[in-house]
């Protein structure tokens, strides 16, 4: 089973997301930039004032890997990590699921998986071609 | 720049043996290497006036004072990013000494990261909100949860850019376990591998890292001493000048987890470093006599050949296929055998090499060694007789 996400002040609003299903990136309100990870301010015009917005939860991926020795903590078996770029321009670590071999260049879509203390991760598979 | 008579100077290094089990603890380890460091400059570890070490240093200045006995101390900074800071300290030690804030600067850096933890596994403890932490946060999770995880991830699009296979990163190993080879202090001496050991060692890190892709996990300490010229003539050792230091992080841009800024290709970062030294020097990095770059893992060495401008993007598998990064080729890379092959004091050990090289004292001495390249990514320093 996977391990929780580590979640503070400033990131729990992502992962709490994630367990209603949804799929967000924070974003400025005053000047509407968008950013990930999440962080206190807006780099550009220093606004405190935050809100998210749904992403589409399509993506690229841009590498892989496995963690084979140590094997990944808490899972049954190491999974394949990705770094995926999402249509909307940032960049996340997450997982390929799926039987399917990672490709770099590869299309996939958000799915989300379960962790050990009942919270969620956003997680990739690949899109039917 | 500073008059020559007040420019930075390496004047003491000093390093105790390199292992797997020390059998002492950090304090002492890094106390060891201070004395043998001072005694190795000539100067009286009381007189220490200011010293730098890195964020991740288990052993704390107060403690470091009580030890050598030093009185006052004017200066002190942690410096971030894991072994990005090892030559990030050079940076701080000139600063400090050519500012006059201090006269006899101290880098110090000491770990039992092999017997009393291991620093290449998993680690649950980090405050992350005490430290940049998103390598943790934003990969735990998902099963990235090594430094050979996160280095493999962010050198995949690299790697599959430019067609680098296992072979070419194999060559680099071989490069450097062939120089630890000949050097007594490294843990591999008369212990060098074919590229085929290499092919047939175990995977680490899926598609990209295998085990002798890998530095290894050391026990051991560091210290360097820093002053000015006009105090380093009076000294025991021949002055190493430190002809220039830059150091440069960029917005967005993460150490070994650099997954969120630039192409994923470039290293910028050194780039910058590379030409702020030419600048400031009058010397580009691979017009010096001997590179001491960080080599956590292999992929780090093709990245910062192109970063640092050994030649150009896409080239370095071919630069070490040519045979440019051997002891007697054109730009000889790490005589000591780097990390991977003497030992992972964090990258201090490549610091101490290049100021042997320059003296003349090393165990494979390059001729005419005028000048060393010593590099950690972010930052990167030409020192030089
Ligand atoms: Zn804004």
């Amino acid at each position: 089973m996977r391990p929780d996400p580590i979640q503070r002040l400033d990131t729990t609003f992502f992962w709490d997301a994630c367990e209603r299903g949804e799929f967000l990136a924070q974003k400025c309100e005053p000047c509407n930039k968008l950013w990930h990870p999440p962080r206190p301010m807006c780099p550009d015009c220093h606004s405190l004032e935050k809100s998210t917005q749904n992403l589409s939860g399509k993506a690229t991926i841009l590498s892989w890997v496995r963690q084979v020795r140590p094997a990944s903590f808490g899972f049954k078996e190491s999974p394949i990590v990705i770094l995926v770029e999402l249509e909307e321009g940032l960049r996340m670590v997450s997982n390929l699921v799926g039987d399917e071999p990672p490709e770099i260049g590869d299309p996939v879509e958000v799915d989300f998986a379960k962790t050990s203390g009942g919270k969620a991760v956003p997680v990739f598979k690949k899109v039917a071609s | 720049m500073v008059a020559a008579s007040q420019q930075a100077c390496i004047v003491g290094i000093g390093q105790t043996e390199f292992s797997k089990a020390s059998g002492r603890s950090e304090q002492q380890l890094a106390a060891e290497a201070v004395l043998r460091a001072c005694q190795d400059a000539g100067v009286d570890p009381k007189s220490i006036d200011g010293m730098t070490t890195f964020s991740l240093d288990n052993s704390d200045e107060v403690d470091i004072m009580r030890s050598l006995g030093c009185e006052e101390i004017k200066y002190t900074t942690r410096l971030p990013q894991g072994g990005a800071a090892s030559v990030a300290t050079i940076v701080h030690a000139k600063n400090a000494v050519e500012s006059g804030i201090c006269d006899t600067f101290l880098i110090f850096r000491a770990m039992n990261e092999r017997s009393q933890y291991r620093f290449g596994q998993p680690h649950f403890n980090i405050s992350p909100d005490a430290h940049s932490s998103t390598f943790m946060e934003w990969c735990f999770p998902f099963g990235a949860q090594t430094p050979a995880a996160w280095e493999a991830l962010s050198c995949g699009p690299y790697l599959n850019k430019y067609g680098v296979t296992s072979e070419d990163l194999g060559r680099i190993a071989v490069t450097f376990r062939k120089a630890a080879a000949t050097n007594p202090a490294s843990w591999f001496y008369e212990k060098p591998i074919t590229l085929d050991d290499h092919q047939n060692s175990r995977w680490i890190v899926e598609p990209t890292l295998r085990l002798l892709d890998c530095c290894q996990e050391s026990d051991g300490g560091v210290a360097i001493i820093i002053t000015r010229a006009d105090k380093a003539k009076d000294l025991m050792q021949m002055p190493v000048r430190i002809l220039g230091a830059e150091y440069s992080m960029l917005f967005n841009h993460e150490i070994i987890s650099d997954f969120y800024a630039g192409d994923l290709i470039r290293n910028e970062n050194s780039e910058i470093v590379a030409d702020r030294l030419e600048a400031s020097t009058g010397i580009a990095p691979k017009d010096t006599n001997v590179a001491m770059i960080y080599d956590n893992f292999t992929p780090q060495i093709l990245r910062q050949l192109e970063g640092f401008k050994y030649c150009g993007i896409g080239e370095a598998k071919d630069y070490v296929k040519d045979g440019h990064l051997e002891l007697d080729g054109k730009t000889p890379l790490s005589p000591n055998g780097g990390l991977m092959g003497e030992g992972y004091i964090h990258g201090m050990n490549n610091i101490t090499e290049g100021v042997r090289q320059v003296r003349g004292q090393a165990a494979n001495q390059i001729e005419n060694a005028n000048t060393a390249f010593i590099a950690s990514g972010v930052a990167g320093a030409i020192i030089g007789k």
